[in-house]
């Protein structure tokens, strides 16, 4: 497995941390119950394209988001998680 | 008074050949690690001191006295030169780094075994943060070889690893003629 980030380019997996779902980026506002509870524990487990956090460890630092399919194992996009959050704001 | 006694990190290690590689200890005069704010006027002075604008992403650039090599997202090392009151991030980190140079003919079969990145496509001033074996590493591609830099603790494993797969070249070189 290979992914590209978009500061180094094509680089190998090991490379690279896995966090887990990007929900991670949608921090809820402070005191919400319900919401931090989704936000901790809430996840879909699609068979089909899923949006994770990684980090380019070993490589420029980034946090990526990378949106992949699971069942074919095609890489769809990966970006800088700190653009996502720019974007979202 | 303790009279403390400065030890390089490959001291008592390097230099070390085999077949057609050779490994070499780099001793930076200085490594200050700059990471800049967003405004960038803010780096005005660092201009008019080296001489040169920040690299691009996977790039490193000669500066009066120095250069300045990326070294990941929104992080710069300056080697040997000294950097002037800056408005930004700006740590020493001299003696945080063990800095080595791989040449001779079989350096980039020694890398090709060593690194996950595909070093023969890198061009001389190129940088890359990757693996050498376990460890993460900052790769500056030069004319005649490859300098690699890791964490001070890892200089033992860097030389040993790096060692090895030089004498392993050496080894199926010597078989294939």
């Amino acid at each position: 497995m290979r992914l590209t980030c978009p500061i180094c380019g094509d680089r190998d997996r090991r490379e690279f941390y896995y966090l887990g779902a990007a929900d991670y980026l949608d921090r809820p506002v402070e005191g919400e119950a319900e919401a931090t509870h989704r936000y901790l524990h809430l996840r879909d487990n699609p068979a089909g394209v899923t949006r994770d956090l990684w980090q380019h460890e070993a490589g420029c630092a980034a946090w990526l988001v990378v949106e992949r399919n699971v069942t074919t194992h095609e890489i769809l996009q990966v970006s800088l998680a700190k653009d996502e959050i720019r974007d979202a704001r | 008074m303790v009279e403390l006694v400065a030890r390089t990190p490959c001291e008592g290690l390097l230099p070390y050949e085999a077949g057609e590689a050779e490994l070499s200890e780099i001793i930076p005069k200085r490594i200050t690690s700059l990471a800049p704010f967003e405004d960038s006027t803010l780096l005005k002075p660092l201009k008019t001191a080296l001489g040169v604008e920040l690299p691009a992403p996977g790039q490193s650039v000669k500066a009066k006295d120095g250069r300045i090599v990326w070294t990941g997202q929104n992080q710069f090392f300056v080697l040997d030169a000294e950097v002037p009151a800056l408005d930004a991030a700006v740590t020493d980190q001299s003696d945080a780094w063990a800095m080595v140079a791989l040449g001779g003919a079989a350096a980039i079969d020694v890398m090709a075994r060593i690194c996950p990145l595909d070093c023969a496509h890198m061009t001389a001033s190129q940088v890359a943060r990757s693996l050498i074996g376990h460890m993460p590493a900052i790769i500056i591609r030069t004319k005649t070889g490859f300098e690699i830099m890791v964490f001070r603790a890892f200089a033992k494993t860097l030389v040993n690893e790096v060692s090895h797969v030089m004498d392993a070249v050496a080894a199926r070189g010597a078989l294939s003629t």
